[in-house]
């Protein structure tokens, strides 16, 4: 899978976390490429290890965090095995990060131009007055009106669109190679949302840097990614591109996900929501985590973990439902749809290239 | 901002009002009458006296005649000492005072703050536990019963310092230790919550994102924001300094208007009390006064001028 075109190359992570209870297995080997300009979604709901992963990456986890095993691989060289020093002249240079909440993450008494000069100074050794002007230009680019008489302004003066928008300018100052942003449309409201995923979408091709985008919105997902990571309990669970997570989806936890979502189409009914909570990873459930909610479980999902199933060149599946011995299952009608719909798309395409493993559902064997 | 100044004097004037109001009438519930041995003298004696110093008018009479005075700047004249006017009696005893009490707050709020950012940082490593303990002996210390201890330990077992007395600035050391220990301790105490709040608040993550070092983190982003609440704890502290003068300054025997108003009190010498407590209040609301206007100028969120509108 080495890739000339990786920028990021995630092998075999493994993140503990010390407490009094004992150790929580929060990220369970999770590996994944980053491509250079491309967006990457890491998808799945709060406790499955998203941040944790990207807080790896940048090497800001918690104290007590124990990175058991792994390597993270940016231009040849391993982020873990860097020192504290060196990860200080990659933060913020090499990689940004915008954080979830505006509203919380700007030193409230710290004027805006001053901390989106921040990096410029610690990182090009610039003078302040220089660094404010670049920070001046960059606030123009991320859209903050009448920029020249709000640099001196303090960020409890902002609202939380445009706080975000002054974070988005301190990650992207340098340029980074990769930018790692982390739920950045939680915070805020849907209009508001949308302004700021269009200005992402926009400023990724003006300096055409790599995102990580994390999030548990898969409708924020489709129009933002290039390919989509699903994590479930601290694993990786299903990738591939947007399209093939969207409409032909394999892993059942992947269909619980996509079902829960509502979508023009949903009608007056109940939205389907996935039964029960997330396992303790504390104590990880051998066998598939997503086993005991899972309505598609065979027996031996919680007898052994299912390795990844090649779906197609760029997609895979943790499930043993794609093993060839497995018991053919019709997935949600809602699933069914999607998959009838992109084995339409399909049809559409010349000599599409066909996946070589043979235990796709009926839908797809045309 | 003016406005806001103007408003405040008016609040500063009504609040040393009401403390004369209160001070006067508690004042003539005290025991005992300002002529000491009173047996000594006849009756007409003690007529007189009163009739000199207005004692035998009723006392609302006396309250407003009081008041009429206090407003001309006149606190009228000791008892204890004949012919004094409180005013200068004050004025020549406040100079130790105020030394003594500004020097105890300085040293003690800067030294707190090093140890309570110190404890912060090594946040529940032996360190911290070793300001944490330094803090609540502060706290629970009276500073009477350190003063002694500090008498006897580096007065007069090592012989450093001398044990009482006034006179130049060695003479200063101890009871400003004495006296410091409170407000290093409240200031280490707070300035370490503060702190552990403040660094794992998400702009500290964010600057850490940005590539700063962990000085650079702590300096340009953590202190300032612990550091501005400490303003809020500076009038508590302050009062802790003054009402701790008044045993420490018997203590050390330090000819300072605490001293002085202990004696005052335990010869029923009303001008002087009066005029004690109100420099005393008038002392307090200044530094309250200035702890709000600091505030406003450090901490852009409440600054009262601003364009946020």
């Amino acid at each position: 899978m080495d890739n000339e075109k990786d920028i990021l190359e995630v092998r075999n992570l493994q993140v503990n976390f010390k407490t009094y209870a004992g150790d929580v297995k929060a990220i369970r080997n999770v590996s994944f490429d980053l491509r250079k300009g491309e967006t990457l979604a890491i998808v799945g709901e709060s406790g499955s290890g998203k941040s944790v992963t990207t807080r790896t990456i940048m090497g800001l986890n918690a104290r007590n965090a124990d990175i058991t095993s792994g390597t993270i691989m940016y231009k040849g060289e391993d982020l873990l095995k860097k020192t504290e020093k060196e990860m200080e002249g990659i933060r913020g240079q090499d990689i940004a990060e915008i954080f979830q909440d505006p509203m919380t993450s700007l030193d409230p008494t710290m004027k805006i131009g001053r901390q989106i000069a921040e990096p410029l100074m610690v990182h090009k050794g610039m003078k302040k007055e220089k660094a404010l002007a670049q920070a001046l230009e960059m606030m123009k680019l991320v859209g903050i009106t009448d920029a020249e008489n709000r640099i001196n302004d303090y960020p409890h003066q902002f609202s939380g669109g445009m706080r975000q928008r002054i974070v988005i300018a301190i990650a992207l100052i340098n340029y980074p190679e990769i930018l790692i942003a982390d739920e950045p449309t939680t915070a805020l409201d849907v209009t508001i949302q949308a302004q700021i995923l269009n200005l992402m979408k926009e400023l990724q091709d003006k300096i055409s840097t790599s995102i990580i985008f994390i999030t548990h919105d898969l409708g924020v997902v489709a129009g933002m990614a290039d390919r989509v990571a699903v994590m479930y309990a601290g694993k990786i669970v299903e990738y591939g591109t947007v399209d093939e997570i969207f409409y032909n989806p394999k892993h059942p936890y992947t269909w619980g996900l996509l079902s829960s979502m509502p979508t023009l189409d949903t009608g007056g009914d109940e939205l389907p929501s996935i039964p029960g909570t997330p396992p303790d990873l504390l104590d990880p459930p051998t066998g598939d985590a997503f086993a005991a909610r899972n309505a598609y479980a065979l027996k031996i999902d919680t007898e052994q973990e299912p390795p990844f199933f090649k779906v197609s060149d760029t997609h895979y599946a943790a499930t043993w439902l794609l093993h060839p011995d497995a018991p053919k299952v019709t997935p949600p009608d809602q699933i069914v749809a999607r998959q009838k719909k992109y084995a339409e798309m399909q049809k559409d395409l010349v000599k599409q290239q066909r996946p070589s493993i043979p235990v796709e559902e009926e839908e797809e064997q045309q | 901002m003016a406005k806001y100044l103007a408003k405040r004097i008016f609040y500063l004037i009504l609040t040393l009002f009401i403390v004369i109001t209160v001070t006067f009438f508690l004042m003539k519930l005290l025991p005992g009458t300002p002529l000491t041995n009173q047996a000594k003298l006849s009756k007409s004696q003690i007529h007189l006296i009163y009739e000199q110093y207005g004692l035998n008018k009723p006392v609302w009479q006396q309250y407003l005649l009081y008041l009429a005075g206090a407003v001309k700047g006149d606190f009228g004249t000791s008892f204890q000492f004949s012919d004094q006017p409180v005013s200068y009696l004050i004025s020549s005893r406040i100079g130790p005072s105020l030394q003594i009490g500004l020097q105890a707050m300085i040293i003690g709020v800067i030294l707190g703050v090093i140890i309570g950012a110190f404890g912060a940082m090594k946040q529940n490593t032996w360190a911290d536990t070793t300001t944490t303990v330094v803090s609540i002996l502060g706290i629970s210390i009276p500073s009477f019963v350190l003063a002694v201890l500090l008498q006897y330990y580096l007065g007069l077992k090592a012989g450093w310092f001398p044990i009482a007395e006034w006179g130049g600035f060695i003479y200063t050391v101890l009871p400003t230790l004495a006296l410091g220990a409170q407000p290093l301790a409240e200031s280490a105490r707070f300035v370490r919550t503060e702190m552990v709040d403040v660094l794992s608040s998400d702009y500290i993550e964010l600057a850490k994102a940005k590539g700063l070092n962990r000085t650079g983190v702590i300096y340009h982003h953590a202190l300032r924001n612990s550091l501005i609440p400490l303003i809020t704890i500076v009038g508590p502290l302050a009062v802790n300094i003054m009402t701790g003068s008044m045993v420490v300054e018997n203590i050390f025997s330090i000819p300072g208007i605490g001293e002085q108003f202990v004696k005052s009190v335990l010869t029923n010498d009303y001008p002087t009390i009066m005029g004690l407590t109100i420099v005393y209040s008038f002392m307090l609301c200044v530094v309250l006064l200035i702890t709000d206007i600091l505030y406003g100028i450090v901490d852009p969120r409440i600054r009262l001028t601003g364009k946020a509108n």
